[in-house]
């Protein structure tokens, strides 16, 4: 089937739904592809090399009556009147914030597949195009902040003096986020960032950032998205955002909630504390901002000099590598479509993949679609939760056993104590003495022990053992009397004692000799 | 003059074993701690057998005691019977056999500790006397009785010539409380009566010996044969103990010192090995745990299949992989297949294999057991881990051999709330890519629990004798190289 790939006329749009590699692999997918003239220039791919991949330039209107018009921003009034009825538009489309839109795309009878609502199963991360253009514009996010930034963003000891390393906090660990993580992180910033959903932490650390959990009931996602937080919630996490504020230099937030205006985490107040020169980037400025203060495409510089970002083309600046992964995406999502790679499309609306994304199909508005599990690992971690304890009130009850455990041994101890001291006050002298050599010894017994090596165990034992051969020293002391039983007795004790005083000592002399470190 | 001599030689004899159990728990420091102990043996005894020779030159006038050459003859002829018989021991001991070895010695220790202290009531030093000599005397007999028949039936059941299944007696713990008890009662009987009336005081101290006997027998026998590690650590503490009893009957302050400190070390030493087990300390000196095997075996039927692989697919896997761990057991002993075993470390570490050992603290049936067998063997010891050093590795370890364990590479023990080793830690050999486990037949181990180890997918038989297998092995390496 022919697929049309038509310039973008949106303003500052600089992708391009298709690049010669692309185009090169729907070809092998048995599809026709029809390029508009100069629709890769901004994103350096020249029309002579689409030609070269196999596909044909064409004018605007040749593009626009293709049966399958793929491209990157939604069509405007003229463009879907331009588009055949009942043919196929791939597009970002947005549905939710959109509905007039959809209606329109719905009155001309079209099959509209929007890449922006791609559901979050595994399966279909090869074509969710949030996620792609959301890596693209987390790292370049980070770029415009530090040609912003007026300082390193590593730390150095130079002749000319310690540059300290800057302090990045991110506000979301979604894709962009955790992609500016290791943007910042491999510019050797001190990375910090916090997210509702407290099983990114790991995530975070993964990428050499240090995870902030906001110290509030904590938020499970069972459709990959994040969701509105809530009013305890947003009171820590406004907490923690004022501390962050006032120690950071680069804050980069990407709180988007799909089909809600941005959540506005950083408030004028909050800026105002943070120190002059400091850039935040608003990644979130085209749906409302995340900061308070940000205008959309704009860069504002605040009355304390701190420069707040809110390019919402953060993606298209790095138009090459965004129109390849875009284009990736749609090949991927033809893939799908032709199954048998013939060239002829099938919808296939049993597929969650293809029902999620479909928007509208034969005059019907199939927006929105029934939800899609994630997976079952959330739901398994929803129930492991359920039975925590709240660590604080855990380290409390801890505490208090500890307390009352030392209180006992203390009591104990304290009765032992007195024990001893009335029975050694109602002993003869001599055995006094004895017994205070035995208490010390006991103790240092107990210590020396202590730290033993487990490796060590066997040798120790048998070493103790012939110490323990010691009796001797009782039964030589008996060995001269006269008396014949005691003679003979001692005569018997003796003589095993001193076979485990021989035997002990070699034994483990003899082990000991075995074990041996590798050269 | 002479007198003050010899305590000060005792004083240094005291530090030196002192430094000698401190130097034993490095390895580094090892072989200096066994010499300090040798030093301080010798100087002991020197001291010792000098003030035996004053003792008799004092006392021969009075008729006390033998001539001075008479003494000393008796004295070399008894040190040239424990070198005899000891020395050709210890030269030809199998480190497989150390655990019944050290028990054995221990029950010298006990029984020796029993003669001392009725020597000691027959004859009271000059110094000694009075209700407080009495007591010590009881206590040391007791003890050293019960520390001399504990050691034999460790003994006897860690040989094999005894069954190591516990004995349970109906109310086992009465019968040891009344024991206990009764020995209390005849002690007080004994300090009572025993100086004014021999005759009655020689009944009395032998009763006590037997009760001390029976005791030993009774609580050690009642202990199954796999947790017998604890077991020689805890008879080695109660050999110390009787020493130390010696030393308050005799006011020997050397006796006191080193008794107490082997005692005390013994003791620590168990309750180190009970952690590592989880077990209660308490009812391991009681005697007697290793009883609550309710559930034996119970759900082999729900076990599902194993699956067997031959010695050559084994030396593939090793062959091919990057990390390998092996956990021993007593099996391992059993087999004498620690050379093969050390053979094969060295050729797949020669082929740029990763093999490192973990050892259960509890693995065999002494304490440090496998580190021996392995030093033995010449396996390097920097690459023999203990648990908590390696149990974090096994997730990303290719293949792990399980030669000749069982109870401590159990998972039930960490999923199977009723499984009798509940809550002990183990090996956790399941997470590695592929286990190998070595075994003779499906048969359960020490504990007697089904192991669901055997019936992962990730885990392979290789049924027949460690050593026989682990050489075939070797052998299929060899072909493959």
């Amino acid at each position: 089937m022919q697929i049309g790939i038509p310039l973008e006329t949106q303003k500052g749009e600089t992708r391009v739904a298709a690049t010669p590699k692309t185009v090169a692999q729907l070809i092998k997918l048995g599809h026709s592809v029809v390029v508009e003239t100069g629709a890769g220039t901004k994103s350096s791919y020249p029309d002579s090399e689409y030609a070269a991949a196999g596909a044909t330039i064409a004018d605007r209107a040749a593009v626009w009556k293709s049966p399958v018009v793929a491209k990157i921003n939604a069509p405007t009034g003229t463009e879907i009147t331009r588009l055949p009825i009942g043919g196929t538009l791939i597009s970002l489309i947005a549905p939710a914030r959109n509905p007039e839109l959809v209606e329109k795309l719905n009155k001309r009878g079209l099959t509209a597949l929007a890449m922006d609502a791609v559901p979050r199963i595994s399966r279909a991360q090869a074509l969710d195009v949030l996620s792609s253009m959301a890596n693209i514009a987390g790292y370049r996010a980070v770029i415009e902040a530090a040609n912003e930034f007026g300082s390193f963003f590593t730390g150095q000891v130079t002749a000319a003096g310690k540059v300290p390393p800057a302090k990045v906090f991110v506000s979301g660990a979604g894709v962009a986020g955790l992609a500016a993580i290791g943007t910042a992180k491999s510019l050797g910033a001190i990375v910090r960032a916090t997210d509702l959903r407290a099983e990114v932490a790991e995530q975070v650390a993964s990428m050499g950032g240090e995870f902030l959990a906001v110290q509030a009931e904590q938020q499970v996602s069972t459709d990959g998205y994040a969701k509105e937080a809530s009013a305890d919630y947003a009171a820590a996490a406004a907490r923690l955002y004022a501390e962050q504020c006032k120690d950071v230099d680069i804050i980069i937030t990407t709180a988007l909630i799909p089909g809600r205006p941005a959540p506005r985490l950083i408030t004028a107040d909050m800026v105002a504390t943070m120190k002059p020169g400091s850039v935040i980037v608003d990644m979130a400025a085209a749906s409302g901002g995340n900061v308070e203060g940000s205008k959309p495409d704009e860069l504002v510089v605040t009355a304390n000099g701190v420069k707040i970002i809110g390019y919402t083309d953060l993606a298209g600046r790095l138009p090459t590598q965004a129109s390849q992964l875009y284009g990736t995406n749609v090949v991927n999502l033809f893939k799908l479509l032709t199954p048998k790679a013939d060239g002829a499309v099938t919808l296939d609306l049993d597929d969650v993949v293809i029902r999620g994304m479909t928007v509208t199909n034969a005059g019907e508005v199939l927006w929105p679609p029934p939800p899609v599990q994630v997976s079952a690992a959330p739901a398994a971690a929803t129930a492991a939760l359920v039975p925590q304890e709240d660590p604080e009130a855990k380290a409390v009850r801890l505490a208090a056993e500890a307390k009352a455990k030392n209180q006992r041994n203390l009591v104990l101890s304290g009765v032992a104590a007195v024990l001893v001291v009335l029975a050694v006050a109602f002993s003869p002298a001599s055995f006094v003495g004895a017994f205070t050599v035995f208490a010390l010894a006991v103790v240092v017994g107990f210590y020396v022990i202590s730290g033993v090596s487990h490796s060590l165990h066997t040798p120790l034992m048998a070493q103790t053992n012939a110490i323990s051969g010691i009796i001797l020293v009782g039964a030589l002391l008996q060995l001269g009397s006269t008396n014949v039983a005691v003679l003979v007795m001692s005569f018997i004790a003796a003589a095993i004692a001193s076979i485990n005083i021989f035997g002990g000592f070699l034994v483990s002399y003899r082990m000991l000799g075995m074990f041996k470190k590798e050269a | 003059m002479l007198l003050q001599f010899i305590q000060g030689t005792y004083i240094i004899a005291g530090v030196l074993f002192i430094l000698s159990l401190a130097g034993l728990s490095k390895q580094t420091t090892a072989r200096l701690g066994n010499i300090a102990g040798m030093v301080g043996m010798g100087l002991a005894l020197v001291a010792t057998i000098v003030h035996s020779v004053y003792l008799s030159a004092e006392g021969e006038a009075s008729g006390a005691r033998l001539s001075v050459w008479l003494t000393l003859g008796l004295i070399v002829a008894v040190l040239a019977i424990g070198a005899a018989i000891g020395i050709p021991i210890a030269r030809k001991v199998e480190m497989t056999q150390m655990p019944e070895l050290i028990a054995a010695f221990h029950s010298f220790v006990g029984m020796a500790a029993v003669l001392v202290g009725f020597n000691s009531f027959a004859v009271p030093g000059e110094s000694a006397g009075g209700a407080v000599h009495l007591v010590e005397v009881a206590l040391g007999v007791l003890i050293g009785a019960y520390t001399f028949t504990g050691s034999v039936i460790a003994y006897l059941k860690l040989s094999a010539k005894m069954g190591s299944k516990p004995l349970t007696l109906p109310g086992r713990n009465w019968i040891n409380l009344f024991g206990f008890v009764l020995f209390f009662a005849l002690m007080i009987w004994f300090v009572l009566a025993g100086e004014q009336n021999p005759t009655l005081g020689w009944i009395l101290i032998i009763a006590i010996a037997v009760i001390g006997f029976l005791l030993g027998l009774h609580m050690v026998a009642a202990i199954g044969g796999g947790d017998m590690p604890v077991v020689v650590s805890m008879l080695n503490s109660y050999s110390g103990w009787a020493a130390a009893a010696a030393g308050f009957m005799l006011d020997n302050n050397l006796l006191i010192i080193t008794g107490s400190l082997v005692g005390s070390s013994g003791a620590i030493l168990s309750y180190i090995m009970c952690r590592a087990m989880n077990r209660s300390f308490i009812s391991v000196i009681l005697g007697g745990f290793g009883v609550d095997t309710g559930t034996v075996a119970a759900s082999d039927a729900e076990q599902g299949e194993h699956r067997e692989i031959d010695a050559a697919g084994a030396a593939e896997l090793l062959w091919n992989a990057k990390s390998v761990i092996i956990t021993p057991g007593y099996g391992m002993a059993v087999a004498k297949a620690q050379y093969p075993v050390a053979d094969l470390t060295a050729k797949l570490r020669a082929h740029g294999v990763d093999v490192r050992f973990g050892v259960h603290p509890v693995a065999g049936r002494l304490p440090g057991h496998m580190n021996v067998l392995l030093a033995e063997a010449h396996v390097p010891y920097d690459i023999v881990l203990e648990m908590d050093e390696i149990n974090d590795d096994f997730a990303g370890t290719d293949v792990v051999l399980v030669i000749g364990a069982n109870d401590t590479v159990n998972p039930a023990a960490l999923d199977d709330p009723t499984s009798p080793i509940a809550g002990m830690p183990v090996l956790e050999v399941w997470k590695a890519d592929n286990v190998i486990v070595f075994k003779r037949s499906m048969a359960t181990g020490y504990a007697g629990v089904q192991n669901p180890l055997f019936f992962k997918e990730n885990t392979q038989m290789l049924f027949g004798d460690a050593k026989d297998r682990v050489e075939d092995i070797i052998k299929d390496l060899g072909n493959l190289a």
